[in-house]
């Protein structure tokens, strides 16, 4: 029977969503291709987990071993390298995640396998099995197809794929055998740290008022701060204006900052990102503001102004006051 | 420490409009400005700051046409110490894979204790060269880095995960890093700093010379190959809002109290 395997991504006990998104897609995928779906799971005392696996795969592939505890590309390159080498699955599913960026490219090539990291969307019944990515951060889809023939590894956004509730599956687990030995890692994991820990907790706030890219200068960031204050709101913004050291990382919105659910989200500046979205999704009400008419902040906005946002920020600041005043 | 750093020019997107072109397999280019990766250009900066504190020498290399020379006159501006740019018709066409296959070769024939690139670039977006590189060239590698420390035969480097959670990891070298935005602040570059590394010989590499067949690479030696660009599909969108300043400030404000609770 032919296979697709997905790579359970889990981090500090819990399974990361990605991983119920990518069993989802994947059981859809298997319908269309005649495979079943598996699951791999690697770790140290994961029973746990491959239990809540099990409904949604055919079979767990559990492979535990002391060295797996926590998430290292050599290791876990070592394991899947065995596993795909022995069971040559049609597709192998991992999450275009901070684990499957780095894992994926290496073990393709290892492999000899053809790799699309970060799809949006897999069409395998078209003339030739292909992809939809994104370029130029979100601004053009790409269809990409294979040159090769199967196996292919693709690395799914998260996010990309909704989770359809589906009747349970068998999911027997099966444990494997470990590949490990007591060779010495060229890479070693030391520990986690919990980075952007600030003043501000921009998570409890019901109107964020954020800034991205399109403020141009660390000088222009007061004018936000006010307007933020003048609403009654907190400041936050996207990527870049931390990167910039603009804004500390505690006001970051995004995949790696924070997740927020304000109950109004005012975008100033923001082309939207997909890292960013993720991040602010959950907002009950988004207004952007944005000179680029298709900027992709504007298809998760319901409300949306297209301008200049050094003209109009200035003039709502001095409505909101008014407003308040009143 | 010798440090090798792979960058690419890209058009800069990220406030401009993007249009698809006649072909259909690629963007309007015209009127685009290009510049350095935006995740190279702290990769780059990373390798000067370490260079200057460690001493050796930063190569910086690139794959592409004689436009690229401009992309790496800015990297020899901000202080590295030879460029290398290659340059073949054969590679037209190279996907990440292909394009990994021909940094490596040029990566072997170069002293290196550390290779940096930058996370992915912010066009094709792959992210997928500096595991690949690796890999090609047998060294161990870490991605996402955002914070590192070289110590004696190693590295500390710290990878950003999701919500603000970092890993640190400890890497034996010679070892490959992909260098994640925000790691530093990339200094800046002047007009007259780029006229001073005008003359500077910029070594332009063939196929031939790094012992890669014309197969081998391009569009018959990658995986992928783009079928089409097309627009993203439109939700229902944002409901767009006219007026004047004043009309608008008063729509949003409006918007926020029916919404949000302006008190």
């Amino acid at each position: 029977m032919n296979e697709i395997i997905v790579l359970a991504e889990h981090r500090r006990g819990e399974l990361r969503d990605v991983t119920w998104e990518m069993l989802s897609k994947g059981r859809q995928l298997g319908e269309i291709l005649g495979a079943e779906v598996s699951v791999a799971l690697l770790g140290k005392g994961v029973n746990n987990l491959a239990e809540a696996l099990k409904p949604k795969a055919t079979r767990v592939l559990l492979v535990e071993d002391e060295r797996l505890e926590f998430f290292n590309t050599e290791t876990y390159e070592k394991v899947l390298i065995q596993l795909i080498t022995e069971r040559k699955p049609s597709l192998t599913l991992i999450g275009q995640t901070a684990t499957g960026m780095d894992i994926a490219p290496g073990l393709a090539a290892r492999l000899k396998m053809a790799l699309a990291t970060d799809c949006i969307d897999i069409d395998p019944e078209g003339e030739n099995f292909s992809v939809t990515r994104q370029l130029y951060g979100g601004k053009v889809n790409a269809k990409v197809s294979f040159l090769k023939k199967e196996p292919y590894i693709l690395t799914v956004r998260p996010g990309a794929f909704p989770v359809v509730e589906r009747g349970p599956l068998s999911g027997d687990i099966v444990p494997l055998p470990s590949p490990m030995t007591d060779e010495a890692l060229a890479r070693r994991f030391i520990e986690f740290v919990e980075a952007g820990a600030g003043e501000v907790d921009i998570t409890q706030a019901d109107i964020l008022v954020s800034v991205g890219r399109g403020i141009k200068d660390p000088e222009n960031i007061p004018m936000v701060k006010e307007l933020a204050d003048a609403l009654g709101g907190v400041l936050s913004c996207s990527r870049p204006v931390v990167d910039k050291k603009w804004l500390p990382k505690a006001c970051q919105v995004g995949t790696s900052g924070k997740t927020v659910k304000p109950k109004v989200y005012v975008a100033i500046g923001i082309s939207g990102a997909f890292q960013h979205i993720a991040g602010m999704k959950g907002a009950g009400t988004v207004i952007a503001i944005n000179k680029d008419p298709k900027a992709p902040i504007f298809n998760v906005a319901q409300y949306g102004i297209v301008g200049d946002l050094f003209k109009i920020v200035p003039v709502l600041k001095g409505k909101a006051k008014e407003f308040r005043r009143k | 420490m010798n440090i090798v750093v792979c960058v690419k020019r890209v058009p800069e997107t990220a406030d401009a409009e993007v249009n698809i072109d006649k072909s259909g397999k690629d963007i309007d280019k015209s009127g685009l400005v290009f510049d350095l990766n935006e995740w190279d250009n702290y990769a780059i900066e990373e390798a000067i700051a370490l260079k200057e504190k460690l001493g050796g020498t930063v190569t910086v290399l690139t794959l592409g046409g004689e436009e690229s020379n401009e992309t790496l006159r800015k990297c020899l501006a901000m202080g590295a110490d030879d460029a290398v740019r290659l340059t073949d018709a054969a590679f037209v066409g190279s996907d990440a894979y292909a394009t990994a296959k021909a940094l490596a070769e040029a990566i072997r024939q170069i002293p290196h204790d550390l290779v940096l690139t930058g996370v992915q670039a912010e066009d094709d977006g792959y992210g997928q060269v500096g595991g690949v590189l690796a890999k090609l060239l047998g060294i161990p590698h870490a991605s996402l880095v955002n914070r590192l420390e070289v110590q004696d035969k190693k590295v500390r480097a710290h990878r950003e995960l999701e919500g603000g959670l970092e890993e640190v990891v400890e890497i034996d070298l010679p070892a490959l890093l992909t260098i994640q935005t925000g790691i530093n602040q990339p200094r800046y570059v002047s007009i007259m700093g780029i006229r001073k590394v005008a003359k500077k010989e910029i070594k332009a590499l063939g196929a031939a010379d790094l012992n890669l067949k014309a197969e081998e690479v391009g569009l018959s030696g990658s995986d992928l190959r783009v079928e089409k660009l097309f627009t993203p599909p439109v939700g229902e969108g944002a409901q767009i809002l006219e007026g004047n300043l004043e009309e608008l400030s008063l729509k949003v404000l409006d918007i926020i109290k029916d919404k949000g609770g302006l008190a």
